[in-house]
């Protein structure tokens, strides 16, 4: 049972990065769009994203949960030690949901627009920096429980230059992935070619963060080349991602717009793979040499079992229904 | 105490946004029923009016949900680490409840005209379950925290957890039943009296009177309901919680035929309470139905146990006064209703209910208070207390600053928008109106 667990904490995860990351680089996207194009942008985003981005964020809820039910340990670690980020995502996320909201409910169009699409790319911009920041306090040793003052405890547990990179990468990669979504919600060759350049420098931005990520792991001895290439599985994982890479410009030429979605989520989730499977099951690297396990933190037995249960019983409810609701939002405009 | 504060205030707003976004579904859902059934634009209009209401306060209710989410372990480490495990459940499946409201709400708000009119109906109704079913799960849990269940305390050590049990803890059912009858109440008061309002002005008379009866209509079952509910839970809390029910009644000594208490000023010091108003044998009746039983006073427990007396005391008196205020009102509206129709029309009426709208809601947050401070100074009741529970991290206070500036906030555009909402309502919602222009509408 404590692999369906992980199962659905993995997938809850995957899923928030690639349909909550699509959902914040729409916003992302919009903010680095020249003023001329951006009331066009801003319809193709709101197209791809607006029946379903309430859904997209419920991802994280689940992660959560299924955190401080079946492995409070790690929740209750990361919440301490990674406070103040995790308070900056938060503002990020309420700032963000409620801009969003208020942009298309707000009966009266007037100025306030303005104030409501200036929080909104802002924290569209703010979040996944700060998603990707906590990701790499995780695994960069920087938590450590054993340091006396407040700066090594509080602030220099998350504050480093891989963090920073991280965040940067993160926020690559919704941008990225919101523009390939965006595809499909094109009308006509204009706007498709507006969007494929966007797809492409996105692409390029995604490459250079990547490659600073890389950069400063090596510079804060952190061993991220020996993680990633050191067993088959990462190889596997980072060549696949390339390979997806060349097989999305190609799609992207032909106009084949729904493979490149597809392929551009499994793209991500190769990422996701590499980066993180090289110290699985262990989930948080302590700077004291210790670590969190996720099968060893964990909770006990039958409180497993029940939110195994809980999950694959809501999956039945859930994922049907939300497929339906994706399908039916989907066919729409072309 | 800041890290106290600050829940208090996050889930003091979070109960607003989330009971509202509870029960205006089932509004807007009635509303729709009555379209399908009448055919009457009208009740369409007033569906979609509702609902762009409904949107406002989901989107708000989820994000305050999700911060709660974190500040839980943000602010009370030491009780997620050990709790999380045994008291879980709930939020697992509240999770579930939530996931299928979102989804439910994406295919209500931009489904009109696209599927079948039943099926769409269907959406909206299943928005307003799933939040129903999210808010009764959610008191589970904080039921759970007044009546731990479902594991061995021994040595300090947490053992042979089940989250089933702790979820069917003794105190989930009086508890929620209590909460969502009052979250009917209260927002049924508060749109009746915001559509008061409106008749008064004499704007669209005929789209906000039909809105006033559905809102009242429910705030008659929330103010009926709420007084039987009640009863229940405080029989519930005498039994499991002798202390909270002696604090919310500022009651010292063990007594045989105890009175009951109305008003006055609790003396924590010399344990008395004085210029009250006291009903003899009451609080006995109520609590077993027996004018003698013998009621426990506070001077039985531990000093070191009591939770803030008059605090519990005060905030169970406002929601007694104010819960009656609203049956009296109740009585009112249903005698006008069936035997003085003529009443309906009266400025007197709507201006009752104007002047009621926040009622509900002070009830709400005051029945809360009593039983959240009632609880203190455990956090766990009886097994963990709240100084044991908090984070080891200093500089709480900046926090609670800061959180508190961002739910005034964001209240306060909560309010704007929907006062935006209602200005619109000629042009955008009521089909009768001179100015109404069906393409403003965009969904």
């Amino acid at each position: 049972m404590i692999y369906i667990v992980i199962g659905f904490l993995w997938l809850s995860i995957c899923l928030y990065v690639i349909l909550g990351g699509a959902d914040f680089g729409a916003g992302i996207v919009e903010l680095f769009t020249k003023k001329k194009n951006r009331p066009k942008t801003k319809v193709i985003m709101y197209e791809s994203i607006a029946p379903v981005w309430e859904a997209n964020h419920m991802w994280l809820i689940i992660a959560i949960v299924i955190l401080f039910v079946g492995f409070p340990e790690v929740y209750t670690t990361l919440s301490t030690y990674l406070h103040i980020p995790l308070v900056l995502m938060l503002i990020g996320i309420i700032a963000r949901g409620t801009a969003f909201t208020f942009r298309h409910y707000d009966a009266v169009k007037d100025d306030w627009q303005k104030v409501y699409t200036q929080i909104f790319y802002f924290s569209s911009l703010l979040t996944p920096f700060f998603l990707g920041l906590i990701a790499a306090a995780t695994i960069s040793r920087s938590i450590n429980p054993n340091a006396d003052n407040f700066l090594d405890l509080y602030i220099f547990s998350w504050l480093n230059w891989f963090g920073i990179a991280v965040g940067l990468f993160t926020i690559a990669i919704c941008a990225y992935l919101a523009s390939i979504f965006a595809l499909r919600e094109t009308i006509d060759r204009l706007e498709l070619g507006l969007m494929i350049k966007k797809s492409q420098q996105t692409m390029i931005f995604v490459v250079i963060t990547g490659g600073l990520v890389f950069f400063t792991a090596y510079i804060s001895d952190i061993p991220l080349l020996m993680w990633v290439f050191s067993k088959p599985l990462g190889v596997m994982a980072t060549l696949f991602a390339t390979i997806c890479l060349a097989l999305i410009l190609r799609a992207m030429n032909n106009q084949k717009l729904l493979p490149v979605r597809a392929l551009a989520g499994f793209q991500v989730i190769m990422i996701l793979v590499a980066a993180t499977y090289q110290h699985n099951p262990n989930i948080i690297l302590f700077g004291n040499g210790e670590h969190l396990s996720l099968l060893e933190h964990v909770a006990a037995p039958k409180t497993i079992s029940a939110l195994g249960w809980a999950l694959m019983l809501g999956s039945v409810f859930i994922l049907p229904f939300l497929f339906y609701l994706m399908i039916s939002f989907s066919k729409q405009r072309r | 105490m800041a890290a106290r504060a600050q829940m208090a205030m996050s889930l003091g707003f979070h109960i607003v946004f989330s009971c509202v976004g509870m029960v205006m579904p089932f509004l807007m859902a009635f509303a729709h029923w009555k379209y399908l059934k009448t055919n009457n634009e009208i009740y369409k209009g007033l569906t979609k009016a509702w609902s762009k209401g409904v949107a406002i306060l989901f989107a708000t209710g989820a994000v305050s949900g999700t911060m709660l989410s974190f500040e839980l372990g943000l602010l009370w480490p030491t009780f997620m680490k050990h709790a999380g495990p045994i008291f879980g459940m709930p939020f697992s499946l509240e999770g579930t409840a939530f996931f299928i409201e979102a989804i439910a709400i994406g295919f209500f708000l931009y489904g009109w005209d696209r599927f079948n009119k039943w099926f769409h109906w269907f959406c909206g109704f299943l928005v307003g379950i799933s939040g129903l079913a999210s808010g009764i799960l959610v008191v589970a849990a904080n039921a759970w925290m007044n009546s731990p269940a479902g594991f061995d305390y021994v040595n300090g050590q947490y053992l042979n957890i089940d989250p089933i049990k702790a979820m069917f803890n003794e105190a989930w059912f009086p508890q929620a039943l209590h909460m969502s009858v009052a979250a009917f109440c209260a927002t049924g008061f508060a749109v009746a009296g915001v559509h008061a309002y409106l008749i008064m002005r004499k704007k669209n008379v005929e789209f906000h009177t039909k809105a006033f009866r559905i809102a009242a209509g429910f705030a008659l079952i929330g103010a009926f309901g709420a007084p039987l509910s009640g009863d229940i839970a405080a029989k519930s809390v005498a039994e499991r919680q002798p202390i909270k029910l002696a604090a919310m009644e500022a009651h010292f000594e063990t007594e045989k035929g105890a009175a009951f208490v109305i008003g006055g000023i609790p003396d924590e010091e010399k344990g008395e309470i004085k210029y009250a108003l006291k009903i003899p044998k009451v609080l006995s009746f109520l609590v077993s139905n027996d004018f003698n039983h013998e009621v426990k006073g506070l001077n039985d427990f531990p000093r070191d146990e009591w939770p803030p007396i008059a605090v519990v005391h005060y905030a169970f008196q406002i929601m007694i006064f104010f819960g009656v205020v609203m049956i009296i009102i109740g009585i009112i509206y249903l005698y006008a209703l069936f035997f003085k129709k003529e009443w309906l029309n009266k400025n007197w009426l709507l201006k009752t209910f104007l002047i009621a709208s926040p009622f509900g809601y002070i009830a709400l947050e005051a029945g809360w208070t009593v039983t959240e401070v009632g609880r203190q100074p455990w956090i766990i009741y009886g097994i963990m207390r709240t100084v044991d529970a908090v984070t080891p991290m200093p500089g709480i206070q900046y926090s609670f600053y800061f959180f508190t500036a961002i739910f005034v906030s964001l209240s306060l555009i909560i309010i704007f928008l929907l006062r935006r909402q209602i200005q619109m309502v000629p042009k955008l919602y009521d089909p009768t109106d001179a100015q109404f222009n069906d393409k403003n509408k965009k969904s």
